[in-house]
């Protein structure tokens, strides 16, 4: 019971300092240079990175049940065409904003199925659909951009009470995976799983169907998010945006999810989302190349790793 | 001991005989195939992806991994043209530097595993992020050209009938297949990847070892670096992204589990040379390169299910 405390005042913790530091870093930039705070850049910072956080989401999910996934950025770029394809072949808009959902949790139920039943490591398993969800990608496209989007197509453009959709949908479903890993036999079950498999396996927790599910749910949600990814533009690019899983792993970690599975919240992550992408943000009102921008994310996670290492070992 | 010899033997029968058979079909599919031009040109090509995986045997038999590979070779070649042209240094000196950073990038990454005990997916994975970030960072996606024609004689040159880095990867293979197999720090590095617990308390010098392979490995990418700047005569930051994939594909393919404790260095010259040959005969056949992609991702997964496969039959 303790231990479990512990872990909740050390998760929250990692949240405390992260708005502590996302409102620094708006402080310190907006102070710099006041466009940095205007309107329009934190619409665009949230707009252009909410489908970031809304993945990083599953991607918690993923690593708290002890396991990791590389190829979510591809997944994404996938599902995003596929997307288009349907709306521009004339299926109705509702079609092409559920079947990336059905379609991404049917992949990556695959995918858990390898790596649970026939276990195959998720790092290998992951690293292999990578390459083919990427590859394919481009061989089926040819690397053509999706034009002639209807009018009505483009959700992550709507508003409600004047706030951008994405927004919402991150908002919304923050909450509700907060509420399903921490209030449902499920969400137990994947930290159980995560923390100790042995142990869950004995207190009849069925480590094979809680993996499956744990990925089919992130597909599921890489779906949500290859649809806002899908309609903030006029077009859809039908590559991989490079290095987007690594993106969505660092807000996943940096938000508190240990990498040794069994522990972190998802508002950690969504909250590390944010500050990566003001971070990105503010590199530009900072007159820094954006070409840092990589070294920056890669400083961050590999900090943040050292730094759970650290906080475990003193805790014993 | 014998059991184990025998998986190895069946392992490696198995992939000779699939070997032969795809040298087969190929050389019936096109004419162009099976000509003393064409293998030594695939030769050359495999070179970088065949000297990486040399140390990345060693890793993946002590039960590690290194994603970071792919970002060292790019950082390095960045730093080669940086120090040669930027700085201007003369480029024996430039390529002794960056061989030095390449080092320097696998000591750190060994730091991180042994000291920090981060474990080395997440490690690499984060030092993947920070050594490209650098490289783009320090070239901000400028690249280097003009490098003088001696220096081509490495990656495009010939000595005695047979491109120049072959006899550079047929040198480091050698030496691989020496320390793994008849030296003590070859059977230290079996004993971490079978049972680390139990290595550490016979004594073994555990982390040293890992540290030198990792180190190793930095150093290996660094110089299949400077073979890939000679062969293409340029430098880009995303030189050998996703050079990682391959590099475990011919491993993992080549017999070496995943989990540790099991593998050989001619098992990944096998996989190696038959993951080169499926790419060259599909590519000869008309798939384009990102299909090739597509192949080795299957092939990966497949390599892994059917080493899970005969682990198995072993175990019975």
């Amino acid at each position: 019971m303790s231990r479990r405390l512990t872990h909740t005042l050390g998760s929250l913790g990692q949240e405390i300092l992260l708005v502590v530091v996302i409102l620094a870093l708006f402080a310190f930039v907006g102070v710099y240079n006041p466009r940095f705070l205007s309107e329009n850049n934190l619409t665009s910072i949230f707009v252009g990175n909410a489908y970031i956080a809304v993945a990083a989401i599953g991607m918690s999910l993923v690593i708290i049940s002890g396991n990791i996934d590389v190829s979510i950025g591809a997944l994404i770029g996938v599902l995003a065409v596929i997307s288009g394809l349907l709306v521009t072949n004339g299926y109705p808009i509702w079609v092409a904003w559920l079947a990336p959902l059905v379609v991404g949790a049917a992949i990556n139920a695959v995918v858990g199925c390898l790596i649970a039943y026939a276990r195959v490591p998720s790092i290998i398993a992951t690293l292999a659909m990578l390459s083919i969800l990427s590859g394919g990608l481009i061989t089926f496209t040819g690397g053509q951009w999706i034009s002639g989007l209807p009018a009505g197509y483009q959700l992550a453009q709507f508003r409600l009470f004047n706030v951008p959709s994405p927004v919402w949908f991150m908002i919304g479903m923050t909450i509700l995976a907060g509420f399903l890993m921490r209030y449902t036999t499920f969400g137990r079950s994947v930290y159980a799983v995560g923390s100790n498999p042995e142990a869950a396996r004995a207190t009849g927790i069925s480590y094979k169907a809680t993996v499956v599910k744990v990925f089919a749910i992130h597909g599921a949600i890489g779906g949500v998010a290859a649809v806002l990814f899908a309609t903030q533009l006029q077009v859809i690019q039908s590559t991989v945006p490079v290095g987007l899983e690594l993106v969505i792993i660092t807000a996943s970690v940096v938000g508190g999810v240990s990498i040794l599975g069994g522990v972190g919240t998802v508002f950690g992550s969504t909250l590390a989302a944010i500050l990566f992408a003001a971070i990105g943000s503010s590199l530009i009102f900072l007159n820094v190349s954006a070409y840092w921008l990589r070294a920056v994310q890669g400083i961050l996670i590999l900090a943040t790793v050292l730094a759970d290492m650290a906080r475990r070992r003193r805790t014993g | 001991m014998t059991a184990m010899t025998r998986i190895l033997i069946r392992h490696e029968a198995i992939l000779g005989i699939l070997f032969v058979v795809v040298l087969i079909a190929m050389a019936s599919q096109n004419d162009r195939f099976l000509t003393t031009a064409n293998l030594l040109n695939q030769a050359r090509l495999m070179t970088e992806v065949g000297l990486i995986a040399i140390p990345m045997t060693f890793v993946i038999v002590t039960g590690g991994i290194d994603l970071s590979v792919g970002s060292i070779l790019g950082l390095c070649a960045i730093l080669l043209g940086v120090f040669w042209q930027n700085l201007g240094l003369p480029l024996p000196a430039a390529i002794g530097l960056s061989l030095a950073a390449g080092t320097a990038a696998g000591f750190a990454n060994g730091l991180i595993v042994t000291r920090f005990r981060v474990p080395p997916l997440i490690a690499t994975l984060a030092t993947l992020a920070l050594y490209r970030g650098l490289a783009e960072g320090i070239s901000q996606a400028r690249s280097v050209r003009g490098y003088p024609d001696w220096f081509a004689v490495l990656g495009r040159g010939d000595f005695l009938g047979i491109p120049t880095q072959l006899w550079l990867f047929a040198l480091v293979a050698a030496l691989g297949i020496f320390i793994l197999r008849f030296t003590t720090f070859g059977r230290t590095t079996y004993a971490i990847g079978n049972n680390e617990a139990a290595a550490e308390f016979s004594g073994l010098p555990v982390e040293r070892t890992k540290l030198l392979i990792y180190t190793a490995s930095g150093f290996i990418s660094a110089l299949a670096a400077i073979v890939f700047v000679s062969r293409v005569s340029t430098t880009r930051s995303d030189m050998g992204s996703g050079i990682e994939l391959e590099v475990i594909t011919a491993v993992v393919l080549g017999g070496t589990s995943i989990f540790g404790g099991r593998g050989m260095v001619i098992g990944t010259l096998i996989g190696l040379c038959l993951m080169q040959i499926l790419q060259n005969g599909l590519s000869l056949s008309g798939v384009r390169g990102d299909g090739t992609t597509v192949v080795i991702g299957a092939v990966l997964i497949v390599a892994v299910l059917i080493s899970n496969l005969l682990s198995r039959f072993s175990s019975d």
